[in-house]
């Protein structure tokens, strides 16, 4: 019994640690689909954080958090994309310049909503509903029904990947945006709007990575602190490396890795283990999986290269 | 008018001055929209580091690691590589300095130096491992720099963390020992008789007794001019500088460009380190458990933009930052303003250089309406 | 066809520097011109890379654009698809005027490009890439994958361009590829197709089945523009010619009544040097020897099947084949860029098949490679540091303490510049990038040549250069030959292999397949050859 329920246990939080890590990646595939590259999903999603635990603080509503999350996302998604597509400057540079602001401005707006605190105040009250409790089912009736709760977050976190696959492969948009990731000069030649297609990619990285971002801190952390995103952003590209660019397999990455930091906790009583062998746990898990896996790796011929007109 | 501005725009000097003016704007905006006085706020900025000799002095020494860093990222991206794991460098270098600081007992002088090669060596091939992954795997340095900075940061914390190690009731290591330190007077000197008497003599000298100002300044110059004699200079800088802006011409001349991905890494990583044992041989003397990265290999990032990528750019890019940030606690302290301000002002600085490569081609338009 | 009876009108415009004012759109509102373009002009910074132009193309006719590379012929059509927009002038489609700013707006008057580089989506399907932008869908924006494939399959057995739909980009061949970018324009409804160098990468059997598709799009009642520089093509396939000379008209003619030298002359203004000076060769022992080499390429596919071939000193052997069929997977065994999966390479004694660049440095193998901005330059470098790019470890270049001497550097540099006529003068400080492509090419030809190689490979050495530059080229290969050492040419030009080679192999899907001499054979004979015949 205590096994099962260890077990459950593991399942949900490591559902829970996935949920935004899912939202990043999928964020980091429609971009890099579409050709322009993004470092900067970290700082959408401290961002995203910020800007969610803010309003739910202030509405009492999760809701409004969740959805301001990806509002305060999309608004770092837009300068970068101003500087990717229209300016065609330097990505690289870019990405890591939102990851300073999205975290600065995030921390500023805390200190100065909160009185010089640097990090939001209390706990959430008003948590975003659990799936069980939403499907009516009494979890105190067993420990088991406790352990295998889960926010509804990750099923949206799921369903949207399924989306995402769907408009990517099986839609006229989604062919559009491959080719703008491939050959953006075949794409414009035949007059499809590749800045439109760009920018819009871009934009709805932020608004995911937001997602992401909020999800972090209104069911894990319930609060936003300076530390609430750290490294997730990257873990989340490394996810959309080795899912190669695909949003099911990015997905299935983001559940490793979901696994992994889940793991930390679950085994973090152990004595012989130290608790931060057990937090390098994800990240080396990256290298050793990228090492492995590499091999067929193939990113989306134009990624990062901004495009010109009239280039043949 | 019009044709200066025209060649302006075409150097690259230009857009970090554009870079830094703007984030100066975009910090007066967010202090006013934080209903902070902008001009009480800047001038508090150059008072608080130019009031008096020992602020000035301490700009200084707090700008010689993230110079290091700074040096490290500039080094690695003239040579084609994108440091990004500088962080990570940074603290193994401290743990380095740290271990062989105090459980390694050497003589005087023979103790800082030897530490700071294996400092060096240790940055060196912790970098190299990413760039070998690059060449064996094809794994991009970016990725992979990142899960080794993270890694780094859980080694100190283990390190730290360990029975064997940990200062009972604190969280960190053991003070390193005398032979190790580089400061050039011990803190304790400003309370001896000795140095009290030094210092009615040479008023002057208060700053450098009262900062951690050391060797490490010493240091820090002689590797900017010997990374800066190595680019310009050597027959191996001109291959890795051709690798650095062609890998595939620098291949088909024959240049052993693998050896020299990771040549150039192991210098960047090495120099990153160093300047982690030096952080530790001459101000903070141990290592601590942290939170988050304290983030010298990020603002070596930020230091190696504003400088151009340019070794003795470097130079100034750190005064400035370490300027900015040493003002940013004297607004804090005294007008309550956040220090964020100071991160914000250096994203939107870093921002306005992503921004740079457009500036040429804006240049080439106004060309065309003439 | 009914060509014969119609002649040219008096005032076809296309006179040099001759301003023309629009013909006005006779009675009834039907023009008999497809396309009309009235004083182009058009300029990129400092460039004007056209000045005044004007064209007009007839209905149901083809009409080709001849000019040297840079001449303006590409950005004058790129104009009329809407990819750069005109600084100047006026345009009409079928008698009425309109501004074209965007290939969409094109695609909507009915114009259709098929491009030099074909801009096709490498790993998506053919269907993928003919619908792309115009795709037809079911509910929910989904592809309509079966109705796209019908609609293609029928476009291609009307016009004689079968493929199939459903195959990917990266696993046809050329031809079929160039097939998918006639179908793209064909797929949506264009009357005007412009098709720009489309026999640059075709073998002489797959240039006759083009030509044959060119009439039957005009039989079916389009209008075809071909853009080329390559004479005998144009001679074979078209009615009318305009030739661009540095962005203007020099003239509009109908190809019948001219000859190639005709042409030729008008397109670079002078009587045309084609031949280069050579005294005859004594070639001495051999220097490379290479037997039985295979090797695969990327994708694990045979491209070298067990080739032999031998060059001796003093000789200058020219490979001719059609671009794909081995020679640039042969350049890199040679180059040590890649492995080999047998065989052998030896040269002066030494076998240097899966080695590196180093080791085919140091068997005294010097490459001007076909990709000079990859392979070749450093851009951003100046163009002293590329002079000096494999010859940095000499000695006369250090000074003090072993340490690079930029003085000597320079001065070097200003030196070889001077020599080899590189422009503009006294550039050694600049930045290569900054040079023009025939500079760029000096600069690498210089570096190669100085450095008085065994042998020297040289990779499609006068691509995109002017005239000028070409003899230039050719004449310091001759010279190298001269010396005693050897020249290994790789062509895809028969003028240039017939015009300095001492000795022609033929390479055909990765075997050397004859080893002829050039006076006693033709370029008929060759390009048959290279397309797989039999002698």
């Amino acid at each position: 019994m205590n096994l099962l329920n260890t077990v459950l246990l593991t399942v949900s939080i490591s559902l829970m640690y996935s949920a935004p890590l899912i939202f990043t990646a999928l964020g980091g595939v429609i971009t890099q689909r579409a050709g322009v590259d993004n470092i900067g999903l970290e700082g959408m999603m401290a961002f995203g954080a910020c800007g969610a635990s803010i309003l739910c603080h202030f509405t009492g509503n999760p809701w409004i958090g969740l959805v301001v999350g990806a509002l305060f996302g999309a608004t770092l998604a837009i300068l970068h994309a101003f500087i990717a597509v229209t300016a065609k400057g330097n990505q690289l540079i870019s990405g890591i310049a939102i990851n300073f602001i999205g975290l600065g401005v995030g921390v500023f707006l805390t200190r100065f909503l909160f009185n010089g605190a640097a990090q939001s105040n209390s706990t959430i009250n008003e948590p975003l509903p659990k799936l069980l409790g939403l499907l009516g089912i009494d979890k105190s009736k067993s420990r088991l029904l406790e352990s295998s709760e889960i926010d509804l977050t990750v099923i949206f976190a799921f369903a949207f990947a399924v989306l995402i696959w769907f408009v990517l492969y099986k839609t006229r948009v989604g062919l559009r945006v491959r080719a703008c990731g491939e050959h953006p000069g075949a794409a414009d030649t035949l007059g499809v709007n590749v800045t439109r297609i760009r920018y819009v990619a871009t934009i709805l990285s932020g608004v995911m990575a937001g997602l992401g971002g909020a999800v972090t801190s209104l069911t894990i952390s319930y609060r936003f602190t300076p530390t609430v995103i750290s490294g997730q952003g990257f873990i989340a590209l490394a996810a959309v490396i080795f899912g190669n660019w695909k949003p099911i397999g990015a997905t299935l990455a983001c559940l490793l890795f979901g696994f992994a930091q889940a793991l930390t906790v679950v085994l973090a009583g152990i004595p012989w283990l130290p608790t931060q062998i057990l937090a390098m746990l994800p990240y080396a898990l990256t290298l050793l999986i990228l090492v492995i896996f590499v091999e067929r790796s193939t990113p989306p011929k134009a990624l990062g290269q901004p495009y010109f007109k009239g280039q043949a | 008018m019009r044709k200066f501005v025209i060649q302006a725009l075409k150097k690259p000097f230009t857009a970090v001055m554009i870079a830094i003016l703007i984030g100066f704007l975009v910090g007066a905006v967010t202090l006013a929209l934080g209903g902070f006085d902008p001009g009480r706020g800047y001038g508090l900025l150059i008072t608080g580091i130019t009031s008096n000799t020992r602020r000035m002095a301490q700009v200084l020494v707090n700008a010689v690691p993230i110079i290091m860093t700074g040096l490290a990222v500039s080094f690695a991206v003239r040579t084609g590589m994108f440091n990004i794991g500088a962080d990570g460098q940074f603290i193994m270098g401290q743990v380095t300095g740290a271990i062989l600081g105090f459980y390694l007992p050497m003589p005087a002088i023979i103790h800082p130096l030897f530490i700071m090669v294996c400092a060096f060596v240790v940055g060196g091939l912790y970098a190299s491992f990413a760039a070998y992954l690059k060449n064996r795997f094809g794994i991009h340095e970016v990725i992979s720099s990142i899960m080794l900075n993270w890694i780094a940061y859980y080694f100190m914390n283990f390190i730290v963390n360990m029975k064997s190690v940990k200062v009972p009731g604190s969280q960190h290591s053991p003070e390193i020992l005398d032979t190790a330190k580089i400061t050039f007077f011990s803190r304790e000197f400003r309370t001896t008789a000795e140095g009290e008497a030094l210092l009615a003599k040479h008023p002057w000298l208060e700053s450098v007794v009262r900062t951690d100002a050391g060797y490490a300044i010493l240091v820090m110059i002689a590797v900017t001019l010997l990374l800066w004699v190595i680019l310009k200079y050597t027959r191996i800088g001109f291959e890795l500088r051709a690798v650095g802006y062609n890998y595939y011409a620098a291949e088909f001349a024959a240049m052993p460009v693998k050896r020299n991905a990771l040549l150039s890494m192991f210098i960047s990583g090495g120099t990153a380190a160093l300047g982690g044992a030096m952080l530790v041989m001459s101000t903070s003397y141990f290592i601590t458990m942290l939170g988050a990265t304290e983030g010298y290999g990020w603002d070596g990032i930020s230091v190696a933009l504003i400088a151009g990528n340019h070794p003795i750019g470097c130079i100034f890019a750190g005064l400035l930052y370490s300027a900015l940030k040493l003002g940013g606690t004297e607004i804090q302290s005294r007008m309550g303003a956040p220090t964020e301000i100071i991160n914000i002002m250096i994203g939107a600085l870093v921002l306005c250089i992503a921004f740079a490569p457009a500036l040429p081609r804006l240049a080439e338009r106004l060309e065309r309406k003439e | 066809m009914e060509q014969d009876t119609r002649t040219l009108p008096d005032e076809i415009p296309g006179n040099e520097n001759e301003a023309v004012d629009a013909p006005e759109i006779r009675q009834g509102g039907v023009s008999d011109y497809a396309v009309e373009m009235y004083g182009i002009s058009k300029s990129f910074g400092p460039l004007k890379a056209l000045d005044h132009v004007d064209l007009a193309v007839r209905k149901g006719t083809i009409h080709a654009l001849l000019g040297e590379n840079g001449a303006g012929k590409s950005t004058l059509m790129k104009i009329l698809y809407g990819l750069y927009t005109k600084d100047a002038g006026e345009i009409r489609i079928m008698g009425e005027p309109c501004d074209i700013k965007n290939p969409k707006q094109a695609i909507t008057h009915g114009i259709g490009m098929v491009h030099q580089h074909f801009m096709l989506v490498e790993n998506m399907t053919i269907a993928e890439n003919i619908v792309l932008g115009s795709e037809v869908t079911k509910s929910f924006g989904r592809l309509d994958r079966e109705r796209m494939n019908r609609t293609i399959r029928e476009f291609g057995e009307q016009y004689g361009l079968e493929v199939d739909p459903r195959q990917v980009i990266m696993d046809v061949s050329v031809a079929t590829q160039q097939r998918v970018e006639i179908l793209k324009a064909l797929y949506r409804g264009a009357d005007i197709l412009i098709l720009d160098e489309p026999t640059a990468v075709l073998t002489p059997q797959e240039i006759d089945n083009l030509i044959v598709t060119m009439h039957r799009l005009v039989e079916g009642g389009k209008t075809v523009i071909i853009i080329s520089h390559k004479l005998k093509e144009i001679m074979a396939s078209s009615e009318y010619c305009t030739i661009i000379r540095r962005g203007k008209v020099v003239d509009t003619v109908q190809v019948r009544d001219v000859t190639e030298k005709d042409l030729a002359s008008m397109m670079v203004g002078r009587e045309v040097m084609l031949t280069t000076e050579k005294d005859k060769a004594s070639p001495g022992e051999v220097i490379m020897e290479i037997n039985d080499l295979t090797v695969k390429d990327n994708r694990g596919v045979e491209k070298v099947k067990d080739l032999s071939l031998h060059i001796r000193r003093g000789e200058i052997l020219a490979i001719a084949g059609v671009d794909g069929n081995g020679q640039t997977e042969l350049i890199e065994a040679v180059t040590g860029l890649r492995k080999s999966e047998k065989g052998e390479i030896i040269v002066n004694g030494r076998h240097i098949e899966n080695g590196l660049p180093v080791d085919t440095h140091r068997s005294g193998i010097r490459t001007i490679h076909e990709d000079r901005h990859k392979r070749g330059l450093v851009l951003d470098f100046q163009v002293g540091e590329n002079l000096i790019l494999e010859s940095y470890k000499q000695k006369r270049f250090q000074g003090r303490c072993g340490l690079l001497s930029w003085k000597k550097i320079n001065d070097y540099a200003n030196r070889q510049i001077d020599k080899f006529d590189i422009r503009p003068a006294g550039s050694a400080l600049q930045r290569a990038k900054e040079l023009s492509g025939g500079n760029q090419q000096k600069v690498i030809v210089a570096r190669t040549v100085e450095q008085e190689p065994d042998l020297l490979l040289a990779c499609q050495p006068t691509r995109g250069l002017d005239v000028g530059a070409i003899e230039y080229v050719r004449q310091a290969l001759v010279q190298q030959r001269n010396q005693g050492r050897a020249v290994l040419l790789i062509s895809y030009e028969l003028d240039e292999v017939f015009d300095i080679a001492d000795r022609i192999n033929v390479i055909y899907n990765g075997r050397i397949v004859a080893d002829l001499d050039p006076q006693t054979t033709d370029e008929q004979a060759v390009g048959l050859l290279m397309a797989g015949g039999s002698q």
